[in-house]
């Protein structure tokens, strides 16, 4: 029976794979061809999705991107056998996009069956539990602060700190909380890793239990990833079949518990107060700090709040070591980053890499340039609280020093490219009205700036007294800017800031760089 | 609007079920929503009752998230993203348009109750924009044309 790879993938089925997946199946069967189809994750190369790999005898052999049509000719061409075809690939991980990659937290996203957990064992899943079950709580902590990672939600805290001061913080029960809240356009690594290789993040959430001494996890899933939850879902399922989660993990002794819990459409709630308080059941208002929630957090207990990709990356570091991890990178900035090409950019997808590649040579070498042919005019990397840099900034390392020395911030590694038909000065009110939207309320600087932003933007568009209200704007986002309680507030004035220091004449304005 | 007596005891169901969870009040409103396609503004006061919270509470959180609706949706729910990346790839021209076809803003049903609109802001298929779904189905790289073909397979579903 040959195995054939077609991806379960939201990318991937966003662009057909389940009819092709249909379609291959059905048509296999009636030409008397065996072919198992395995529905795998995507190897983030969207540009190629629906991407067809083929298990043959001289190793995996892709074909892409293929639309239902293809199939028919696909079979008679030889597709089985890894035959030639005008939509033959090869061996996608030769392809350069995948090859220079460095996939640590990556490794299976794409190549195995993302809810088989024999497949996860076969490819050295649940060695960093191994290891961490024969570890006491402080060697686990230290292998991760060892490691240098910090949290790849966005803030860039240090992981191993952070763990640190759960596990020494007395409580009768701690809770670690995965923030699946990836609410930032632009971003799709936690979607990714979720549809690809649930396990890894499980795995990685009960390292985090047995390090801290928690035994009650919740993922806190956005309510538009339904894919993700049914592939979390059912890898949860597995583990605790195979004594993976729930008591006596692996007869370890150890309990762990895990619960997949739905959001319900609230931007704020990736903000990891926010989250509690909308796990706990309330809105999702943001809290003061301190107490931190490492302190203080779920139902008044100590807890983390991880990003996926920060748990994700626990496996790998506790199988090969803090030192293995932290040789990947640059300053203090260590491992690796899965960035998301994503936007106007004509190969879009994955490309996880260690810190220190510059933007220039991920958008162009890579990414191949704009989608649409013309100039890349501005590019937004961390989100849509992130700084939009302009070409001459392009040669920054992707690195959180390097970043923030330019008033910018690498966030969760999400990049959107524009190209030269964007309105700069839409885009930083767009900015203004987001946080309308979505601000929590909580606080004044957020709440009502956002709101008299946009209004200040539009006079500043029209003519109305410019160079007053270009004033006015920087005033009001000093004022969010350090009166924010959270980053919502607080964060917002750095694409409105860059738009106009970068883009003034979009806003009417001439050169008037601050 | 369908009437509240016929869908209490679903709701009552619900709220039993969930009991004992700690953190209930949200996967109750899930669990209403998924069934119902609503939260019936009649049910507050059940919800209220069984989770010992005050009507204003519960009323605060469904009106809190963007995702809990109080009013019956189309037959098919039609979310469009409005977030950068789509923006990138013409998003705006795309929501415009599917606005003009439908005859409905965002947060409207068509006449016909065939279709919801509601914008959304990131589908994580942002390497695809401009993004949509049509229900719990993602599509990416959707032109006007595309969008159009799309809308004429539905209608010929129903």
């Amino acid at each position: 029976m040959t195995r054939v790879f077609i991806s379960r993938d939201s990318t991937a089925l966003s662009l057909g794979a389940e009819q092709v997946a249909k379609a291959l199946e059905q048509q296999a069967s009636s030409k008397g061809l065996s072919a198992e189809i395995v529905r795998n994750g995507s190897r983030g190369l969207f540009w190629l999705e629906p991407l067809v790999e083929v298990e043959t005898s001289q190793g995996r052999v892709s074909y892409g991107p293929v639309q239902v049509e293809d199939v028919a000719p696909l079979l008679d061409a030889g597709l089985l056998d890894g035959k030639q075809h005008p939509l033959y690939l090869g061996n996608i991980e030769e392809i350069a996009y995948f090859k220079n990659q460095n996939r640590l937290t990556f490794a299976r996203v794409g190549l195995t069956d993302p809810v088989n957990i024999d497949e996860y064992l076969a490819h050295d899943g649940y060695r960093g539990l191994k290891n961490a079950l024969a570890l006491q709580a402080t060697e686990i902590v230290k292998q991760v602060t060892d490691s240098g990672l910090r949290g790849r939600g966005g803030a860039a805290f240090p992981t191993g700190i952070k763990w640190n001061t759960v596990l020494n913080a007395p409580a009768d029960q701690k809770y670690i909380v995965c923030n699946a809240d990836e609410g930032d356009s632009g971003t799709f690594s936690d979607r990714m890793i979720m549809e690809g290789d649930p396990f890894v993040l499980i795995e990685g959430m009960t390292i985090a239990g047995l390090a801290v001494g928690a035994t009650q996890g919740y993922i806190y899933l956005r309510v538009e990833y339904p894919h993700a939850k049914i592939a979390l879902n059912q890898a949860i399922e597995a583990a605790y079949k195979n004594g993976y989660l729930g008591e006596n993990i692996q007869n370890s002794g150890k309990t762990f518990h895990l619960e997949v819990r739905s959001g319900a459409g609230a931007y704020i709630c990736g903000e990891e107060t926010s989250l509690l308080e909308s796990l706990e059941g309330k809105r999702g208002l943001v809290r003061f700090k301190p107490p931190l929630p490492a302190i203080v957090g779920l139902f008044g207990k100590p807890t983390i709040v991880n990003n996926v990709i920060s748990l994700a990356s626990i496996p790998v570091i506790l199988d090969k070591g803090g030192e293995y991890y932290k040789n990947y990178g640059m300053g203090r900035s260590r491992g690796t980053l899965p960035l998301q090409l994503a936007g106007n950019i004509k190969h879009p997808g994955l490309f996880e890499v260690a810190f220190g590649m510059t933007l220039r040579e991920l958008l162009y070498d890579y990414g191949g340039g704009s989608a649409s042919g013309r100039p890349i005019r501005a590019v937004q990397v961390g989100g849509p609280l992130g700084a939009y840099l302009h070409e001459g900034q392009f040669d920054t390392p992707l690195d959180y020093e390097a970043f923030a020395a330019i008033s910018a911030v690498l966030g969760h590694g999400g990049i959107v490219v524009h190209d030269d038909t964007v309105n700069m000065a839409d885009m930083a009110r767009y900015a203004m009205e987001f946080c309308v939207e979505e601000s929590c309320g909580k606080c004044t600087p957020c709440r009502i700036g956002s709101t008299r932003g946009v209004e200040v933007i539009d006079r500043i568009v029209e003519g109305v007294q410019k160079d007053k209200n270009t004033v006015l704007l920087r005033d009001l986002c000093d004022t969010m800017t350090y009166g924010s309680l959270c980053a919502m507030g607080g964060m917002t004035p750095f694409p409105v800031l860059s738009a106009l220091n970068h883009f003034p004449e979009d806003f009417g304005l001439q050169s008037a760089k601050a | 609007m369908q009437d509240y007596q016929t869908q209490k005891p679903t709701v009552l169901e619900i709220l039993n079920t969930h009991q004992a969870m700690p953190g209930n009040l949200l996967p109750i409103l899930h669990g209403i929503q998924d069934t119902l396609g609503y939260i019936p503004p009649a049910a507050v006061v059940d919800i209220a009752k069984s989770l010992n919270l005050s009507q204003a509470e519960v009323h605060g959180v469904i009106s809190f998230y963007h995702y809990f609706r109080e009013t019956p949706p189309g037959e098919h729910t039609i979310r469009i993203c409005r977030a950068e990346s789509c923006q990138a790839m013409n998003g705006k021209a795309l929501e415009t348009h599917v606005k003009q076809q439908l005859g409905i803003d965002f947060h409207e049903t068509t006449a016909d109750g065939i279709f919801s609109l509601e914008p959304v802001y990131c589908l994580g298929n942002c390497a695809c924009s401009p993004s949509i779904t049509i229900d719990d189905e993602v599509m990416g790289r959707v032109t006007t044309e595309k969008f159009d073909r799309l809308l004429a397979t539905y209608k010929g579903a129903k």
